[in-house]
């Protein structure tokens, strides 16, 4: 990451009312990366997205700062944020068949997709819309064209979403929880695409999962967040082999595996606390086994370039040194 | 489609007959007519000569059957006030009350529907407030005190607009207001929050998310889906203005079908009160009906229901 | 020993919205269906969407009535739907669904609706029933402060946890959780699954133990049954059947899992997408998607039958190679 990121988010805080459920983001996304954002429900980890595209409801407040390439997206005016999204920034979502308008056909609804950031119009722009619905593997494509919503099967809808989000020929695709709603063969078949297309289109991809095997399937680099905050970032490999914050410890010990025996699971203690009455220190400190007085009074900051932790108590990212420390 | 309209068609049948059958027995068993056109003074001969003319010795089942055979010939009996065949005499009052229910119907329309949508998209501004305290003022007060109201303000203390009666259009402007506040309040409430869950379906944030226009978000995306309830309360909304039309004929002196009910039913007048009846629930079933059809029509999921 | 509950080729057919004008259709949800659960025994149903997993569910607990085939709960048929026996029957076989608030009464506090069904059933003296609530609430890991307050006030895994004591609170014989789990973040999910394997040690209850997610059901249950279109396609003891896999679909399923800190690497990623129930297609239902499928499973239904112990398959080509191999 030598050159300046495609997207750079600093200090980006969301409050809905009186509670506060994103407390200072910083993240980079570099062009063409596949970045992975994991954590719970209530983590924060969809809002940040929907906050950067200014998609959050009239009573959210937003502050900090979200730029693409240099150009500033936190509050900035509507007619700037339309620009962006989908032509720069496009994005899908969990549940897509709720995500098209049921009363209008699907071909209609890509077609207003591809109209709106190409200059291809009527019958070209059906044709760029086929062409979109080949690629993402819609079969019988031409019959569909004029097919409603609710004819489709979830990963069908999830398909369409990808094709209409493709129409801008997009720099970033945040997907967020695109595979949860869909069951396992489809799921398997929408991370292959999302994989594939990534690779032909060279678009950079954000995938917000709670399904930490997902992410390892699609991403390079994956950013842990736990209420509110990033907690953890680096490369998924090293993540996954050596985690340093105790909640991404916890988190991988508490997926069962496939090859696993029936020992019960490690988990952690407790629930994620309410995000109005969050704890002045760590947020995870009453759920860890590691925390200490400082935990409870200071919020561990994220330190480290290409992997990061937050905590006061992190694992070093050395095996060897850990088991050491450990010891 | 066709086995769908078929089917509501039936439906629709079936509510007709019910409420003849309503009609029919509720009216006959809250008194006697004798008494009630006679008086309670009048002579048992003249009673029974008057019980004898009208069938109402008949058994039950027979002056019902005689009576829906009839109402399907077009014949809704006699007056008993006056002789006269009942039917051409409700007829006769229907387009003064369609001149009411009318006016009143557009302009629930097109003033409840866009003010509800308007709150909607600027919910919690001094705007959306401002549209729910008057639509809930609107469908609170009750019509009667409405329209005295009007009828102090305008007829009495400025004397700009007639208190009752028919004659020029200006006879017109009060019932109408009376009429519409209650509908236009209702609609609006409903329109706001048929709009506001619209806004907060997962496809409008997908719209937006692909870059579309928040006008055309609106326009293409929300407006369309938005409508669909609101149908459902177009319907019913037929219905309750004509039920209000009795009460707003009666507070301005409107020679309307509302104002003929409640003559007739002070006094009795069965054939009358059957015939008003039977109409109120032709229209409102066919209002209901066109609703049904166009909602069918409209909504992509039950338009396919309707094929397979 | 006997089983707790046995399902003898069991089928439900569901007839379709009909009009005035059209007739009926019919959707087989389950078909053909043979299983039963042991005490102490956890049997998982796996299945995608439309695999019938939660009807079969339905039909164990005779909450809906089977169209072909007899249940036998404890050796004896289940009583008919509604009359005395099945009602009383209710406090020994227990349902847990997906959406703890869903199933919770918002109105009323945890301690009030574990004890519910001890009144309903009169189970024990008053005094029995508070104690039996604190002690099952103890069980399924709530704190005493948690029973005062209403399903509002609970998290999402404290609120699973008041259902499952509310099931437990009449001591059954048999407990069907249907996604028990689904809806429950990772950390939590590990929580409630513990917590259900220590109620079954404690009490030996039966379970069936109705998922999509194949990890979590490698963790709790001793034997699967796979279900596609209505049907079982294999059964297998938990630790044999995810190493070794014998159906085609079987096989995809367990490739489809995505393992943490594993990339894409050349998994077999089945294509299409599971028929509509009501066009089941010909043969073996699985024979469109089925990567091996030869002219004979399109035309001749697999029968599921043992070709191992414990292990049962429906594939004409599993049990060509049993055949070659006999």
């Amino acid at each position: 990451m030598n050159s300046a990121p495609l997207m750079a988010i600093r200090g980006l805080e969301v409050t809905f009312g009186t509670s506060r459920v994103v407390h200072g983001i910083d993240l980079d996304i570099a062009a063409g990366e596949a970045l992975g954002v994991v954590g719970e429900s209530g983590c924060g980890k969809s809002v940040t997205w929907l906050a950067a595209l200014g998609l959050l409801p009239g009573m959210a407040a937003t502050s900090g700062s979200v730029r693409f390439q240099g150009q500033e997206l936190c509050n900035a005016p509507r007619a700037t944020l339309e620009n962006v999204r989908g032509r720069r920034i496009a994005m899908i979502f969990q549940d897509p068949s709720s995500c098209l308008n049921p009363v209008r056909r699907v071909g209609p609804q890509l077609v207003e997709a591809v109209t709106l950031h190409t200059n291809l119009r009527g019958d070209e722009a059906k044709t760029e819309v086929l062409r979109l619905m080949e690629l993402v593997g819609i079969p019988d494509r031409a019959a569909r064209f004029n097919l409603y919503p609710h004819e489709f099967s979830g990963g069908q809808s999830q398909r369409l979403m990808i094709a209409m989000a493709l129409a801008g020929r997009p720099d970033i695709l945040v997907a967020d929880e695109p595979t949860t709603a869909l069951d396992a063969t489809i799921q398997a078949q929408i991370l292959d695409l999302l994989g594939r297309l990534r690779r032909e289109t060279g678009m950079a991809l954000i995938f917000i999962s709670h399904d930490l095997g997902a992410v390892s399937q699609v991403c390079d680099r994956i950013a842990v967040m736990y209420a509110g905050r990033v907690v953890e970032t680096g490369a998924v490999t090293e993540i996954f082999a050596h985690p340093r914050h105790p909640y991404t410890v916890g988190l991988l010990n508490s997926i069962p595996r496939l090859d696993g025996g029936q020992d019960d699971l490690l988990t952690i203690p407790g629930a994620v606390p309410d995000p109005s009455h969050l704890p002045p220190g760590c947020a995870f400190a009453a759920r860890c086994a590691r925390a200490d007085e400082t935990c409870a009074t200071a919020i561990p900051p994220l330190r480290g370039d290409g992997a990061a932790v937050a905590c006061w108590h992190a694992a070093l990212p050395n095996p060897s040194l850990r088991e050491a420390a450990l010891a | 489609m066709m086995s769908f309209a078929l089917t509501r068609l039936l439906r629709a049948f079936a509510t007709l007959m019910l409420v003849i059958t309503f009609a029919f027995s509720i009216l006959r068993l809250s008194g006697d007519p004798a008494i009630a056109v006679l008086g309670p003074m009048a002579p048992a001969a003249a009673l029974n000569a008057f019980r004898e003319a009208w069938g109402l010795t008949e058994p039950f089942w027979v002056q019902y059957s005689k009576y829906v055979l009839s109402i399907f010939a077009g014949d809704f009996g006699d007056s008993m006030r006056d002789g006269l065949p009942a039917l051409p005499l409700v007829l006769e009052r229907v387009p003064a009350t369609l001149s009411l229910t009318i006016p009143s119907l557009i302009l629930t329309l097109t003033i409840g529907i866009p003010a509800g949508i308007v709150a909607a998209l600027h919910r919690n501004s001094l705007l959306d407030r401002t549209v729910i305290l008057a639509a809930v003022a609107g469908f609170t007060v009750p019509s009667f005190v409405v329209g005295l109201v009007l009828v102090l303000i305008f007829s009495v203390t400025l004397g700009v607009l007639p208190s009752g009666g028919q004659g020029s259009w200006l006879h017109g402007v009060l019932p109408i207001i009376t009429m519409s506040t209650v509908s236009i309040g209702l609609v609006a409430r409903y329109s706001r929050s048929a709009m506001l869950e619209v806004l907060n379906a997962p496809y409008i944030r997908a719209a937006s998310a692909k870059g579309l226009k928040w006008r055309d978000v609106i326009r293409l995306h929300a407006l369309p889906n938005a409508i669909l309830p609101l149908l459902t309360i177009i319907g019913l909304m037929v219905g309750s203005l004509i039920a209000g039309s009795v009460v707003v004929e009666s507070i301005f002196s409107w020679p309307g079908m509302g104002r003929l009910l409640i003559i007739s039913v002070a006094a009795r007048d069965l054939a009358v009160v059957q015939c008003i009846l039977i109409l109120i629930t032709v229209l409102m079933v066919c209002a209901n009906l066109t609703v049904d059809l166009l909602q069918a029509w409209l909504d992509p999921k039950s338009r396919n229901k309707a094929h397979a | 020993m006997s089983p707790i509950i046995e399902a003898n080729n069991v089928s439900r057919t569901y007839a379709g919205h009909g009009g005035l004008f059209r007739p009926k259709s019919y959707v087989r949800a389950v078909e053909d269906v043979s299983l039963s659960v042991e005490q102490g025994e956890t049997l998982a149903v796996i299945g995608e969407s439309g695999s019938g997993k939660s009807t079969l569910g339905q039909v164990l607990l005779g909450l809906a009535p089977a169209s072909a085939g007899d249940v036998r709960f404890r050796d004896a048929a289940l009583s008919p739907a509604g009359s005395r026996q099945w009602r009383e029957q209710r406090a020994e076989m227990q349902l847990i669904y997906q959406d703890p608030l869903a199933a919770l009464d918002p109105r009323l506090t945890i301690a009030e609706q574990i004890r519910e069904p001890l009144d309903i059933h009169q189970i024990g003296t008053p005094e029995e029933r508070a104690q039996r609530v604190d002690e099952v609430a103890r069980d399924v890991g709530l704190q005493p402060v948690h029973l005062s307050r209403r399903p509002h006030e609970l998290s999402g895994g404290q609120r699973q946890r008041a259902v499952i004591a509310r099931a437990m609170a009449s001591k059954p014989v048999l407990l069907v959780c249907d996604e028990p789990v689904s809806a429950l973040d990772v950390s939590i999910q590990a929580q409630v699954i513990n917590t259900f394997r220590r109620l079954q040690r404690m009490s030996g209850v039966a379970m069936v133990f109705i998922s999509h997610d194949l990890k979590v059901v490698r963790n709790i249950a001793h034997r699967v049954a796979v279900m596609y279109l209505g049907r079982i396609v294999e059964e297998a003891p938990a630790d044999v059947i995810f190493a070794n896999p014998q159906h085609p679909y079987t096989k995809a399923l367990v490739s489809s899992v995505p393992i943490p800190g594993k990339p894409l690497g050349d998994r077999v990623i089945l294509q299409g997408e599971p028929p509509n129930p009501a066009a089941r297609p010909s043969g073996c239902a699985f024979h469109p998607r089925c990567p091996v499928a030869v002219a004979q499973c399109r035309t001749s239904v697999p029968e599921l039958h043992s070709n191992a112990e414990h292990r049962r398959v429906a594939c004409h080509l599993v049990a060509e190679v049993r055949g070659a191999a006999a």
